[in-house]
Order: C-alpha cells, then sequence, then structure tokens
C-alpha cells in the first residue's frame, strides 16, 4: 500500500501514527512545501519571546521520520493531485504515485483588500517559522507595531513581541477581541489585562488607507507604524482537493473516519469542516488537537482499520501575560455566570448538556468540563450544582467514579 | 501495565498522598526539610466531603488524549508512562483543557504543567503515594 501525505504538520503526523498503528509495512511519503521537518505552528509567539527555540519547537523527536519509515519530500509543493491515474503532481513535473492519500493542507492567511497596503514597506502574517523568522529579524527596541486583528493569531504575536518594540497598537473591525471565543465581558477583562501591559486597542475600526509608515482609520484616526502584522484570519487549503474532485464547502467536507467524498482521498485538519457536536453544524474548526485527531483517524482508516472521531467541538487554551483562558463549546443556551475580582467562568446548557464554557484566572481542571461536553453526559445523571461551583470527579455517580478511578483507564471509560 | 488506583471505600481523607508526592518530588532527602512551611504543589490531589474522599492522580490512559492534544510535542508515552517534557513545554496548558479526569496541572512557576508520573521520574523510582497510603487505599497493580 502507499500513502502520500500532502502536509507535515499535526494532521500529517497524527496521519503516520495512525497508519503504522495499522499497517507497518506500507510506503508513506509526506509532501511538504516548507523546508523544515514537523514543528509545532503555535509555538512561534513562544519563539519570538524566547520561551522556546528551534530545536525545542520540534513536533517530533528527529528521529521521527526514519523510525516510521517515513519518505519526506521537504521543501517541495503539490501542485495537483488526479484521483484516476492516483497521482500527485509537484511543481517539479515529478509525479508521486499514490493507493490511498491525505490532504493536511492547513490554512493560509487571509490578506483582505486594503488600500495603500502595497505603500508598506515592511508587512507580515504570522503563520510559519518562517513569518516569524522574518517578522523578528525586522523588531527593533525602537519598533512600532500595527497588528491589524484581534484574534487568537494577532494577540498571541503581540505577546511574543512585546517585549522587543517599543508600541503595539491593534485594530480590529470587531468590538471586541477574541470574538471567536470570548463573550464581551470575558473579552473586556482580557482587553484590560492586555492594556496594562501597553498594548493599545482600536476596535470597532478599520485601517481605510495606508500610507507608507501611517495607518489612517475610519474613524478618522491615525496611527503611525513601522512593522505591520496582517492577522485577520485565516482560510483552508483547498485549491488541491476541489480540483481532485472532493466535495469543498468552507472547507474540505470529511465525515467522521475523516473521508473526503472522493474515495480513497482523506482530508485532516485545519482544510477542512467537520460537524460541531456542540451546534450540529459543519464549521472549520482550526485548533491543533481536532488536527491530529482527524489525521490519526484517516490514517487508521486509509491502513484498512476501522476508527471515528465524532467529538469534534471548538476548544481553545491560551494564555497571555500569565492570565489564562480556557474555552470550549458553544455559547447558545442558558448562561450561568460566576465572578471574582481575578477570575470569569461562565458555563452555557442546553437540553440537560452542558454546551460549553469560558474560564478565565481560573482554569484548574478544565478538562472535566470539556468531557461533559464532548460525551453528552446527560446533566441530571451528576451533581450539576457541584461540578459547576468547581471540577471534581465527586460530581459523577460512586460506580461512574469507580469506572474511571479503579478500572481500565481510558478516556472513552 | 501496573498503574495507580484509588479505592475510594478506604480513603481516609488524610492528604498524606499529597504529602508524599510532593515530597518525592522535591528532589530532597529530608520530608521535614523539603515541606516545613512550604505550599506543596502535588501531582495527587484528594476530593471529596465529608463522607467519602479519594485520590486522583493521571490514569495513564492507554489512548490519552494529553498526548494527541499536546501543541508543543511534549507530551509522549514512555514504556506506557504519559511523561512530560519540561524543557519543550511551554505551559499553554491545552492538556488541562482535554484531561478528563482534571489529572493535569500547572507546575509551581507556571511556565510548564506537571502531572504524575508514577514517580518514573524523580529519585523515589515507585509512587510514594502508594506506599505511603496508610490504609492501603492506593494501589499500584496490573489490571
Amino acid at each position: 500500500m502507499k500513502y502520500v501525505i500532502i502536509g507535515n504538520s499535526a494532521a500529517a503526523v497524527g496521519c503516520v501514527e495512525g497508519i503504522r498503528s495499522v499497517d507497518r509495512t506500507g510506503t508513506v511519503t509526506v509532501i511538504s512545501d516548507e523546508p523544515y521537518p514537523v514543528y509545532s505552528r503555535p509555538l512561534i509567539s513562544y519563539l519570538l519571546c524566547g520561551k522556546t527555540d528551534e530545536e525545542h519547537m520540534k513536533y517530533r523527536p528527529d528521529d521521527f521520520y526514519r523510525k516510521n519509515g517515513v519518505k519526506v519530500l521537504l521543501g517541495r509543493k503539490a501542485v495537483g493531485v488526479d484521483p484516476r491515474r492516483k497521482t500527485v503532481s509537484l511543481e517539479t513535473g515529478e509525479q508521486v504515485p499514490f493507493d490511498r492519500l491525505l490532504f493536511a493542507t492547513g490554512s493560509h492567511p487571509f490578506v483582505p483588500p486594503m488600500e495603500g497596503l502595497e505603500s508598506v514597506e515592511k508587512k507580515f502574517s504570522f503563520m510559519k517559522l518562517d513569518d516569524a523568522k522574518a517578522l523578528g529579524a525586522a523588531l527593533s527596541e525602537k519598533t512600532r507595531v500595527l497588528i491589524v486583528g484581534a484574534g487568537l493569531i494577532g494577540l498571541k504575536c503581540a505577546e511574543g513581541i512585546r517585549g522587543r518594540v517599543q508600541s503595539i497598537a491593534v485594530v480590529d473591525l470587531a468590538d471586541r477581541i477574541l470574538p471567536s471565543i470570548l463573550d464581551a465581558e470575558g473579552s473586556a477583562i482580557v482587553r484590560r489585562h492586555l492594556e496594562k501591559q501597553g498594548i493599545r486597542f482600536a476596535l470597532g475600526d478599520s485601517v481605510a488607507r495606508f500610507t507608507g509608515r501611517t495607518a489612517l482609520l475610519k474613524s478618522g484616526g491615525k496611527i503611525p507604524f513601522d512593522v505591520l502584522v496582517v492577522a485577520v484570519g485565516v482560510r483552508p487549503n483547498t485549491r488541491l482537493a476541489a480540483g481532485a474532485g472532493c466535495r469543498v464547502g468552507r472547507g474540505i467536507a470529511i465525515d467522521g473516519r475523516s473521508a473526503t467524498s472522493v474515495p480513497d482521498l482523506y482530508a485532516a485538519g485545519d482544510c477542512c469542516e467537520c460537524r460541531d457536536i456542540t451546534t450540529g453544524t459543519d464549521r472549520i474548526l482550526a485548533v491543533l488537537p481536532n488536527a491530529y485527531l482527524q489525521g490519526e483517524t484517516a490514517g487508521v482508516n486509509m491502513a484498512g482499520g476501522e476508527k471515528t472521531f465524532d467529538k469534534a467541538i471548538p476548544m481553545n487554551s491560551i494564555g497571555f501575560f500569565g492570565l489564562h483562558i480556557i474555552t470550549a463549546g458553544s455559547y447558545e443556551g442558558e448562561a450561568w455566570v460566576r465572578k471574582t475580582e481575578s477570575t470569569y467562568k461562565k458555563l452555557v446548557t442546553k437540553d440537560n448538556l452542558l454546551k460549553g464554557y469560558i474560564l478565565i484566572g481560573d482554569v484548574a481542571r478544565a478538562g472535566i468540563y470539556t468531557s461533559l461536553i464532548r460525551e453528552k453526559t446527560p446533566l441530571d445523571t451528576i451533581d450539576y450544582e457541584l461540578v459547576r461551583e468547581k471540577p471534581q470527579l465527586m460530581a459523577f455517580a460512586a460506580d461512574r467514579r469507580a469506572a474511571m478511578l479503579g478500572g481500565k483507564a481510558n478516556v472513552s471509560d | 501495565m501496573k498503574r495507580v488506583y484509588v479505592n475510594e471505600k478506604w480513603c481516609l481523607g488524610c492528604h498524606l498522598c499529597e504529602y508524599n508526592c510532593a515530597f518525592a518530588n522535591s528532589g530532597e532527602t529530608d520530608m521535614a526539610g523539603a515541606l516545613k512551611d512550604v505550599k506543596i504543589h502535588p501531582r495527587i490531589r484528594v476530593e471529596g466531603d465529608n463522607h467519602i474522599s479519594f485520590a486522583v492522580s493521571c490514569r495513564h490512559c492507554d489512548d490519552p488524549i494529553c498526548v494527541k492534544s499536546c501543541i508543543a510535542g511534549a507530551l509522549s508515552v514512555r514504556n506506557g508512562v504519559v511523561h512530560r517534557d519540561r524543557d519543550k513545554c511551554v505551559g499553554c496548558y491545552t492538556c488541562i483543557l482535554v484531561c478528563p479526569y482534571g489529572a493535569v496541572m500547572p507546575a509551581p512557576d507556571g511556565k510548564a504543567i506537571q502531572k504524575c508520573e508514577l514517580c518514573t521520574d524523580n529519585a523515589f523510582g515507585e509512587p510514594a503515594c502508594v506506599k505511603g497510603c496508610p490504609n492501603g487505599a492506593i494501589v499500584f497493580e496490573e489490571r
């Protein structure tokens, strides 16, 4: 059996490990347009602030490819997939044959049309290692940075470079920061924390025009800057899959087996859309755990095994300057909120299920909540009032707890 | 493989396991010296109420979702033990987000996480919580 994986990040690694859990002998080829062995993309902000280095960013040990019998083609770009002839065409003209293929093509930064953008000399995206290296090289303690986008990427970038630059301003069209994971109240708490670190925000605003090193805002304000980071959002890389005839919505459509609509073609990670079990809708859930789990699921199925991943939910754990935030699920339903001076907690329930939560400041044992969402635990089978106060196993019935702590350990217990 | 299991029928809620854990992972050789006037950060935690108590530590799952979710590749399985690479961990807490047992916690300095590694990562060599449990409520065995 010949397996080909296009892409070389978490979904690809999950796929390799999934294939090898079933098939030790088939040939696996990984094709990546980046020159690096697999590294952790979400760590690029930690690289810039010196909390990690390139050596420690390695997502798997140096012998990963050798040990798993993977032929890895680095710095090579796949430009087409022919599902009938079962070949991948590379930019170099080479053809790579496959029996089963995984699209682990990730996403790319979305740069909206902005007037005068071409007049900005130093502008960067913030997704890949090379983006971080290029940005890092452009910074000095005199640099004034403008970040367009107050989402996860833009704000992690801000944290990563704060200690290295003179000032950081963040502009976003939304009226609050981190709108994809926080409600208005939680967002305001995190914004105040970031402002204490000297980060300035222009929210509900946008850049009307760039002229060299000045951004003129729609509101009429002006922000002078030296370096621009565009972190408005990302778009899934779906072109190859669409060209191969796969059904593509916002991302490549996959089922619970990570299979696309075309036989023998699979997809996993940020290039996909999949079912969010908290809303029942198909969404892009671009977070690393989902990428790995979808990739692993694809790998097992590609190798002839049986695996289903049907517990995907949006979830994030992120920290800024020591303030930790953990969120999961969706926020439509009945909300329960508890605040202290330094913490914020919101749990959302609907139809006897926990649907989502936001924890800021105190994130201890958050996974107990996440598990209630993923496993769709009926809340009337546990002591919900107890677990609401504090995540704890005490809230489960004694026999359930005995199985969890005394039986054979497994997440699906 | 052998794992740590608890039987809440026998747990007295004395919290000795927490102190033995903190001592085993302190790197000190004298328990009083290691723990006196120190806020402890054990990797096993007793929970419960006045009637029921039990200790919770890493289950070393066969299918560990923390390992699969780690954004840094800092968690791995070594001979069945879910192991943390302290130098690779950046303290993002994604493992805390996903662990259904609530058995992963921030390290005291907040720069990384910590979790039970069955005392394979300290000089103790075998689970100190088990050895020190006065009522046999925590055991280390194959099931």
